[in-house]
């Protein structure tokens, strides 16, 4: 981790305008300020069409904000995506089906001109990481969605990012695997002290998972409040904890009071 | 599992050939049996069933194996047609190279500028009203006048015809991956070409394949035309040209040719088959 960083994230200012000049125009973003500190699980949640993956996406570099600045470990945002400083996930695994599931984790490492042994060695750790040892050699058709998905979170982190962009990753998931997933992501997150940017419209999710909720309102998309979380190290008990629905009332509380402002 | 689609594919082979055969005999059968109108009426049928507009399929199965004379030699037809299509499949193979080659190259630079997609594709769909038969001779003297051979200037007829399906379908292949996609190469910070090798390349293959297979009868049929145009000493459309003008006196032999045209059209038909089974043989896999 570096340590002249003390911020992973910052961003500062950020509007973000969709179409040209002109009435067609969407503002889809105003006004957003938000710091996030290495080693940190942020969760942004919000309404439907409220610019949480667009923030997100403002964040990896993939849009650019139309005004503001987005800076990602004192750099940035372009530089970040240049220097490889994070890993994505989808909501669709989006792995390409004509890889094997270990080529499909060593694209990244490909395209960073990684030596063939290093690239397998990394693979083989990442299947272990997310538990899928065995299948490496398997087909992406070959796998239910959630390992599919386990996939696409062991091929981001395959390359070390120090931030990890997840974009409703679990969305598509029955909740028991989700669950699970969100048991999974915790203990490599933990495992591998990635900062994580997380977008999810689960408000138990959102909970269980992050340190910091953002919740956001819609048109123009706008930080309404943040929601701390202190639940310790999360178990399967954790969501049955007496704090874990206080805080889960207190984000959904949050969240009402954006609909209704509407 | 192998042995029995194979074995599914022979008899529906041989049930389609022998319904044909049962068709064309059925015909003439008919047009001997009423003079040549529609059974019960005085309506003409629409071809006429004597022997030298529909020889018998006995008798052009029997040309395939009488003797022809070929120069000072004598071989069989079927020797005879397979030496001429052998010329033929080498014009159409170096036509259908170079139509993949001009085919992707023309894909891959619509896909890289939106200029480009827009200034060359009505040409392209144009290029392919322009008659194949004021064509040729224009590309064969030019080439003749290069000192190239003629089997190039034929070639590059087969060229005309086969990189058409490459270049369209090349393009939507290459435009085919989901924005999920797109974006992840972009977060990796992939350079364009890493893009276009490592996905979109790929990814184009299930659009290639099925144009692979209509460039490679096209092919065909652009060396055939090319061979008749420019009066070429061999090869198939030789073949065809010579047993047409004979058609009157001894119409067996030009559907032998025909045939041998058809068969000719199936074997690059099947090669590209084959090479389609090997490339698309892995991602082909689901559970099991």
């Amino acid at each position: 981790m570096n340590a002249t960083s003390d911020v992973a994230v910052v961003v500062d200012g950020v509007h973000k305008v969709f179409g040209g000049a002109g009435a067609d125009d969407v503002t889809a973003l105003a006004g957003i300020d938000l710091a996030v500190v290495p080693g940190e699980f942020v969760s942004l949640i919000g309404p439907s069409g409220c610019g949480k993956s667009t923030l997100l996406r403002l964040i990896g570099d993939l849009l650019e904000p139309t005004a503001g600045t987005v800076t990602v470990f004192a750099k940035p945002a372009h530089q970040a995506r240049l220097d490889q400083d994070y890993g994505m996930v989808f909501q669709h695994p989006g792995l390409f089906d004509w890889r094997s599931v270990a080529a499909n984790i060593e694209l990244p490492l490909e395209l960073h001109d990684w030596s063939k042994a290093d690239r397998s060695a990394r693979s083989a750790a990442m299947l272990e990481l997310v538990r899928l040892e065995e299948f490496g050699g398997h087909y992406p058709r070959q796998l239910s969605g959630g390992m599919q998905q386990r996939v696409s979170i062991a091929r981001a982190l395959s390359f070390e990012p120090r931030l990890l962009l997840m974009d409703e990753p679990f969305g598509a998931l029955d909740e028991m695997t989700r669950e699970h997933m969100q048991g999974e992501l915790l203990r490599i997150w933990r495992e591998t002290e990635t900062t994580v940017v997380f977008v999810t419209h689960s408000i138990p999710e959102a909970t269980f998972l992050s340190n910091r909720v953002v919740v956001l309102s819609s048109r123009p998309g706008r930080i309404s409040s943040v929601v701390k979380v202190d639940l310790g190290d999360r178990t399967d008990d954790t969501r049955e904890d007496p704090e874990f629905f206080r805080i889960a009332t207190e984000v959904r509380e949050a969240l009402r009071a954006v609909e209704a402002g509407e | 599992m192998t042995t029995k689609r194979m074995l599914r594919t022979a008899v529906t082979v041989t049930v389609a050939v022998v319904i044909l055969v049962a068709l064309w005999e059925g015909y003439k059968w008919v047009g001997d049996q009423t003079g040549g109108t529609w059974p019960g009426t005085t309506v003409d049928l629409p071809v006429t069933s004597n022997d030298i507009t529909m020889p018998h399929v006995g008798d052009i199965a029997g040309e395939l194996f009488d003797d022809i004379r070929a120069g000072r030699q004598t071989m069989p037809m079927t020797l005879y047609l397979a030496k001429k299509a052998a010329v033929t499949f080498l014009e159409a193979t170096i036509g259908f190279t170079l139509g993949v080659v001009v085919g992707m190259g023309l894909a891959v630079l619509m896909l890289r500028w939106r200029f480009a997609e827009r200034g060359l594709l009505p040409w392209i769909n144009v290029s392919q009203t322009v008659p194949l038969i004021a064509l040729a001779p224009i590309v064969v003297t030019w080439a003749r006048l290069q000192g190239y051979p003629d089997m190039f200037g034929i070639a590059l007829i087969s060229t005309y015809l086969t990189f058409f399906p490459v270049a369209v379908s090349g393009l939507r292949g290459l435009q085919s991956p989901d924005v999920d996609h797109v974006e992840l190469m972009r977060s990796y910070a992939a350079p364009w070409w890493a893009t276009l090798v490592k996905l979109r390349l790929p990814a184009a293959r299930a659009y290639l394949f099925p144009a692979f297979k209509l460039a490679a009868t096209l092919s065909v049929v652009g060396a055939i035309v090319g061979e008749i145009s420019i009066g070429t000493k061999t090869g198939l459309g030789r073949a065809i040209l010579d047993f047409a003008q004979r058609y009157a006196v001894w119409p067996e032999r030009l559907y032998a040719s025909v045939i041998a045209a058809a068969a000719l059209g199936l074997f690059v038909f099947g090669l590209v088959n084959g090479a389609e089974w090997l490339v698309m043989r892995r991602s082909r896999q689901v559970a099991g």
